[in-house]
């Protein structure tokens, strides 16, 4: 029978969820790292007991942390802290990451739009999202504020900037939504190594074919009633971006309002908000085993970040959009004023899809039946910044 | 030797507890102790200073002896006391709010 492992990412430090397949038992590990923000966790597809960590603060900065037991034990990937020999200069690199601006890789560091339209250089704050490689263990991607994608080939040893998105060159058109101008999103094409999606607030979503040396815009169809030009090639807050591996042209998009797909790699959008009662939010996430299945929480608008009328629904489509249905069994259906967050919802593979998200109130929700039911695994955790499911052998 | 001490969540980084001692070489400076800091407890790199600039990181201070030496420059000498180890250099996180 499979297992599910849950990796939970807090304001607080990071915690595991593991349970057998059928999602009713858990065991609670944690807090790792505690008193740490822990942006994001994410496992390797090749290895999943090999699983990376977004450490982060604002008196400390950013940390990696690794672990290779399924997040049993971690380490910050090349220091061995039992190793007392000095060595001098320091070869730490696991938490360097430093823009590409050199004359024979990078692209200069130029300025993106403030928050009161003035220009404002790219400085490096946290990393947002862990992207493992599909083929190779020590591959894998981080996401980065002030945005920038970077990439490590040594297990998170050191890590190179792929500097061609952030030298697009319309990134002084791009600009900080209220937690950063942060980039949140990574997705690899299973079916093309070259090809990976990304979405930046706010900048929108970006494309590369030729494995991330260079990248073009793919917004057309988005309308941002905030911008200047409201379908302008850049500067849309795309939340969040989701993709079902078996149809790696179809995407699926929670933007600041609205929720979007594209059937074409992100050529084109069009809207399928339908009859959702609102279409701001954060999260989306597709139905492991059916690809037109999709789940959202909406969120009453971009003032107000909380359910409408303190009511916690998971909407879902059986339809690729439009049609929605609220989902509410076992969701608190008064008085809850919480959020989710972009990189807060997963599914597993599990026969019956599980589905899980965190929320702002230390709540993380499962359900073992696709979103019919639901049950609180944890319910009193700091603030969950994100949630990924590993479904294990 | 040097005796240093380093804020809660750096001393659980680094898996110390109490006070940090180094062998620092005269002339005892900032640079020199953060250096000999870092080479000692190499997971600790990034997260006083800056990579690359070695800036001080903003929500941090030193003190040495009750004087604020935060904005002094990085080879400015320590007062004799921590140099002679009778004092503890300080690096200090900043009292904010929040949660």
């Amino acid at each position: 029978m499979s297992s599910v492992r849950v990796l939970v990412g807090t304001r607080k430090g990071a915690f595991i969820l593991e349970s057998d397949g059928k999602r009713k038992d858990w065991k609670v590990s944690g807090p790792h790292f505690a008193g740490w923000e822990i942006y994001h966790m994410k496992g390797s597809p090749v290895d999943p007991d090999r699983i990376y960590a977004s450490q982060t603060s604002g008196w400390f900065g950013q940390l990696l942390q690794a672990s290779t037991d399924g997040g049993k034990t971690w380490f910050q990937p090349g220091v061995n802290p039992e190793d007392a020999k000095p060595a001098f200069p320091p070869q730490n690199k696991s938490n360097k990451f430093v823009y590409d601006s050199s004359a024979e890789t990078g692209k200069p560091l130029t300025t993106h739009q403030w928050y009161d339209g003035s220009q404002h250089p790219w400085e490096f704050k946290r990393v947002w999202h862990i992207e493992p490689s599909l083929t190779e263990a020590k591959t894998v991607y981080a996401g980065v504020e002030d945005a920038a994608i970077f990439r490590s080939t040594d297990g998170g040893e050191s890590w190179q900037e792929l500097p061609g998105l952030r030298g697009h060159g319309t990134g002084p058109d791009w600009q900080p939504g209220a937690g950063g101008m942060c980039l949140h999103t990574i997705i690899l094409d299973p079916s093309n190594s070259e090809r990976m999606y990304i979405a930046i607030s706010a900048a929108g979503a970006y494309r590369t074919d030729d494995g991330g040396k260079s990248w073009k815009p793919i917004n057309k169809g988005l309308v941002s009633d905030f911008m200047p030009n409201p379908t302008g090639e850049v500067g849309h807050c795309v939340h969040h971006i989701a993709m079902h591996p078996s149809r790696p042209t179809t995407l699926f998009m929670q933007k600041h309002w609205h929720v979007m797909r594209s059937d074409d790699a992100g050529d084109k959008w069009t809207k399928i908000s339908g009859n959702l009662p609102t279409d701001f939010g954060f999260c989306i996430d597709v139905h492991a085993h059916e690809p037109e299945t999709l789940y959202v929480v909406p969120i009453k608008s971009d003032s107000l970040h909380f359910p409408i009328d303190g009511k916690l629904q998971v909407f879902r489509s059986r339809s690729g959009g439009n049609e929605w249905e609220p989902l509410t069994k076992g969701l608190p259906q008064q008085d809850c004023y919480v959020n989710v967050l972009r990189d807060a919802m997963a599914v597993d593979t599990v026969d019956e899809c599980g589905v899980y998200f965190g929320t702002t109130g230390g709540q993380v929700y499962c359900s073992a039946d696709g979103g019919d039911s639901w049950n609180a695994i944890v319910h009193d955790l700091p603030a969950v910044l994100s949630v990924e499911v590993q479904t294990l052998a | 030797m040097i005796r240093v001490q380093i804020p809660y969540h750096l001393r659980t980084l680094a898996g110390v507890e109490g006070e940090v001692t180094l062998d620092v070489a005269a002339p005892v400076t900032i640079r020199s102790v953060l250096d000999a800091l870092e080479s000692r407890y190499p997971m600790l790199q990034g997260t006083i200073r800056e990579h690359g600039t070695l800036a001080r990181r903003p929500f941090l201070r030193f003190f040495a002896c009750e004087e604020d030496m935060s904005l002094a420059s990085p080879d400015a000498r320590l007062p004799a006391a921590v140099a002679e180890g009778r004092e503890p250099f300080l690096i200090i996180g900043a009292i904010a709010g929040g949660d």
